[in-house]
């Protein structure tokens, strides 16, 4: 089925398997929010063992979306591995360390003779809510900002940032994003608790906190979207494959794709009435309305970044260095196979909703806490 | 292409990748085998319903998931490190490389993660058999993700399936089945994972002993000891037979690290397999000591495993320098060996040629781009050559290889006599009584982690200086950072997953010594 599929077809249907996986992924970051809230929304031993363990069942899922992530993006654009990675080189490793430390707090915590403590767990866990989410926003940052790179004639790269990757973090509108990422992160933390939590003290503060981080949100959110819409892009001539600054690039993108832009506003609308919603009335399906907008909303990020003649990988060093989606992907042989290995995606899906509606069905509470089961 | 070959920055870079790669195996392999025992343990609880079963289960499931977890921990590291540290690489090979790591996050990672939850939460919420497939499809899972980044592994050590593209300058796929069914990939796939097994095997084999030995837990314990005994000898016995084809694959397709293996610098016809044995400490290439300080050989035998034939000529390191022996290909054709010298030169040739076709592109000259690229296709196969300057740089480490690679096979056959021994005292009710042996049981567990580190020793240190078997030193696949950055990583990569290995030793033997409990915790 995808034999008949030109090079450019298939570089754009895997775009859009990576911008989903992307936004499916920030969608997920909801778990580093929720471990960033741990101490603000409990107060006593049984409420933060409560929230570890209503993340705790949910961590390894944005786990793996990071690492099929990473993996996808390495086999649909390894020009883009190869140069981001090798060059970016320490707001990659921190984010790594990030998540390092993530994966064994929630089984080490609780575990007597753990040699760190508890503590020291729960601080691992709240690093990789904060720095997780602020550098990946960071990074996706990029994707607008461009970073100064120059990759040669047999296309191996040289980073020529000063700080290896750490200059991207005082750019203040990659920072705009991050930020929006951690307080959007934090927001569907506390969307899932009231979801899935089923303690009254709990409830009591998470409203409180759901205001409190909605409005940061929204503020850093506002300053990184406007801005994005007036400033200057990195647009490519489909024939020449010439890189050059265009004025009002991504603006362009959005009214040149309408399908997308519309995405982009029902997405927004969505997280925003989901946040709405769980405010003024006692609610706990908030999560799904912000979580689905969300995902439309990084998807259509996504897509302005790449699509329409657009370099996903800016070089403000050497603009044609560039990379775009035809210059940085895998063969065409490549993404072929690779997308016959895609069909398994919407069973992947299946299998995981149906095993977490078997397990799922019922609020964490306290006496569960007391059961005879698996405990973080 | 590489301009400045700064040897800092690769060792360092080789020192983080081995150092975050053997941290990573010192989990994976529990993780793939004990996986497997539990779901055996499971599915009898099921059928007889006998509650012992299940506390067996459970209280292995326990030390299961303080295992995995740092495995996770461990592992995500390993897959960026490719681009991180060996970014030229990446793009190198990364469209054939890329697309296991993509397909093993996507067909094994999620099944794993989805039906760990089930397996640790879903006791009480799922029916029993419901709870029996998630365990089994952990299993499989993990040992799925294992399959993919063994065949991306095997690609490296013996590059197929692709051609080298001249205008993208990189390696691109012709056949996905090529590469997934090479000879080596399958062979590394199935001795790695059965010599998990083993591990496995003789990870709960020791534990129980231990409880034996202080006279707890003594049902639990005998019932492990036996499954797990049973386990591990059929694994050892499948790990011998594709030992012996991963020897065989790397007499034909990496012969150099075949003759480090056996420490070989002269070769000979009729070679014997060294059982024990000691390299000459400070042995050079030139030199005229002997190859061994002493050896204990069994006559013809390494000759015979690598060809297939008593008599064959096994080529040792100073024959591959220099060439001229006479070897037959895949195909059954004779050739005469090329000298490294002459390797280096047509390495040069290819990259001095890719140069030229890359210019005659830049200014259309159609005429000196056909004749470079044809230079260049005449000389590919020794592409990577390009990048050395000194022929002896093609040699590895000899003496640890030579070491790992008999400790990893005399250990594997220790093994093999301590599963029959626990068999038979079992069958006979007398293993209890042997106190000597349940002792030397517990002490076996970290062999067989030496045996099995060993075995990755020996596959890659064995194969330096290659990334991509004649295809990609590591000083060309190295990312262009500064030294001192990796370095710093380095340090710190050693203090945090040593800060974890210290936590996971002290909860898990915290947790055995707790012991079973219902309730699992």
């Amino acid at each position: 089925m995808f034999e008949s599929l030109s090079h450019l077809v298939l570089q754009q249907y895997w775009w859009i398997i990576i911008s989903l996986l992307g936004a499916i992924l920030v969608f997920l970051l909801f778990v580093q929010g929720g471990q960033t809230l741990i101490y603000t929304l409990g107060k006593t031993d049984m409420e933060r063992r409560i929230l570890v363990n209503s993340l705790g069942r949910k961590w390894e899922f944005t786990f793996t979306t990071f690492v099929t992530f990473g993996g996808a993006f390495f086999a649909s654009f390894p020009l883009f591995y190869s140069t981001s990675f090798g060059g970016a080189y320490w707001v990659w490793m921190l984010i790594l360390f990030a998540f390092i430390i993530q994966a064994i707090s929630y089984e080490f915590r609780s575990k007597p003779n753990n040699f760190l403590g508890a503590k020291t767990y729960e601080v691992f866990l709240f690093i990789n809510g904060a720095l997780g989410t602020i550098l990946l926003g960071i990074a996706v940052a990029t994707f607008f900002t461009g970073s100064e790179f120059f990759v040669n004639e047999m296309n191996f790269s040289n980073w020529e940032g000063a700080a290896m990757g750490l200059e991207l973090a005082l750019n203040p509108h990659n920072l705009s994003l991050g930020l929006a990422i951690f307080f959007l992160a934090r927001v569907l933390g506390i969307l899932y608790f009231m979801n899935n939590v089923d303690e009254s003290n709990i409830a009591v503060r998470t409203k409180k906190q759901l205001i409190y981080n909605a409005i940061p949100f929204v503020v850093f959110f506002l300053i990184f979207v406007v801005w994005l819409m007036f400033i200057e892009g990195f647009a490519y001539d489909p024939v020449t494959k010439n890189v050059s600054y265009e004025s009002f690039k991504y603006l362009h993108n959005f009214l040149q794709m309408p399908i997308v832009l519309i995405i982009f506003l029902i997405g927004v609308l969505l997280v925003l009435f989901g946040i709405g919603k769980s405010i003024l009335k006692n609610c706990s399906d908030g999560i799904w309305y912000s979580g689905i907008g969300t995902i439309l909303t990084v998807l259509a990020l996504f897509l302005i970044a790449g699509f329409n003649n657009t370099a996903f990988y800016p070089s403000t060093f050497d603009l044609q260095s560039s990379l775009t989606i035809e210059n940085a992907s895998s063969s065409k042989y490549t993404l072929k196979a690779m997308s016959y290995v895609s069909l398994m995606v919407p069973f992947v899906a299946a299998y995981i909703w149906f095993a977490w509606k078997s397990i799922n069905n019922k609020k964490i509470d306290k006496s569960e806490m007391e059961e005879d089961i698996h405990i973080y | 292409m590489i301009e400045h070959l700064d040897s800092a920055l690769v060792n360092w870079s080789r020192a983080q990748f081995a150092l975050t790669a053997m941290y990573h195996w010192l989990f994976v392999p529990l993780t793939l085998g004990i996986t497997f025992i539990i779901a055996f343990m499971e599915t009898i609880y099921v059928k007889t319903g006998d509650p012992e079963w299940k506390k067996a289960t459970k209280f292995w499931m326990t030390l299961f998931g303080i295992n995995f977890a740092i495995g996770v921990a461990t592992g995500i590291i390993l897959e960026f490190e490719f681009g991180t540290n060996w970014s030229n690489y990446s793009w190198f090979v990364g469209d054939i490389f890329g697309a296991p790591l993509a397909i093993e996050g996507i067909m094994a990672f999620f099944m794993e993660s989805t039906f760990i939850a089930i397996m640790f939460f879903g006791w009480n919420k799922v029916s029993k058999k419901s709870h029996l497939i998630s365990t089994w499809l952990v299993a499989i899972g993990s040992n799925l993700s294992a399959l993919w980044i063994l065949v991306a592994n095997g690609w490296m050590q013996f590059p197929t399936g692709m051609h080298f593209n001249a205008d993208t300058a990189r390696n691109e796929m012709l056949n996905f089945w090529e590469v997934f069914l090479s000879p080596v990939a399958i062979n590394k796939f199935l001795h790695t994972i059965t010599s998990a097994y083993v591990l496995a095997s003789i990870f709960v084999i020791g534990v129980s002993a231990w409880f034996l030995l202080k006279g707890r837990e003594q049902l639990l314990a005998k019932r492990s000891i036996i499954i797990a005994a049973i386990f591990g000898l059929l694994s050892s016995l499948f790990l011998v037979y594709t030992g012996d084809g991963s020897a065989y694959q790397v007499a034909q397709k990496q012969p150099m690290k075949l003759a480090a293996m056996e420490g070989l610098y002269k070769g000979t016809k009729g070679a014997g397999l060294i059982v024990v044995g000691m390299p000459t400490p400070g042995k050079e290439l030139n030199d005229s000591n002997d190859d061994y300080v002493f050896k204990f050989e069994i006559p013809k035998l390494l000759s015979f495993l690598s060809y297939r034939d008593t008599e064959a000529f096994v080529p040792g390191v100073k024959n591959i320098v220099e060439g001229g022996y006479e070897y037959v290909d895949e195909k059954g054709e004779k050739h005469l060996a090329v000298s490294a010298t002459e390797k280096i030169n047509q390495g040069k040739l290819a990259i001095k040629s890719l140069r030229e076709y890359k210019n005659a592109k830049e200014i259309n000259d159609t005429e000196k781009q056909e004749e470079s690229l044809k230079i260049f296709n005449e000389n590919f196969k020794y592409f990577g050559y390009g990048f050395l300057n000194d022929p002896k740089s093609i040699i590895p480490n000899v003496p640890v290889t030579f070491y790992s690679f008999h400790i990893m096979v005399g250990l594997g056959f220790y093994f093999i006599i301590l599963f029959v021994a626990v068999i038979i005292l079992t069958f006979r009710d007398k293993l209890t009584e042997k106190r000597w042996l349940l002792r030397l049981a517990v002490f076996t567990i970290p062999l067989a982690y030496i045996a099995s580190m060993s075995g990755w020793i020996v596959a890659e240190v064995g194969r330096q200086p290659w990334t991509i078997q004649d295809l990609l030193p590591t000083v060309a696949a190295v990312s262009q950072i500064d030294a001192s950055a990796v370095q710093i990583t380095f340090w710190l990569f050693l203090l945090i997953f040593t800060a974890l290995l210290i936590a996971e030793l002290k909860i898990m033997i915290k947790q055995i010594k707790i012991g079973p409990k219902e309730g699992g915790h």
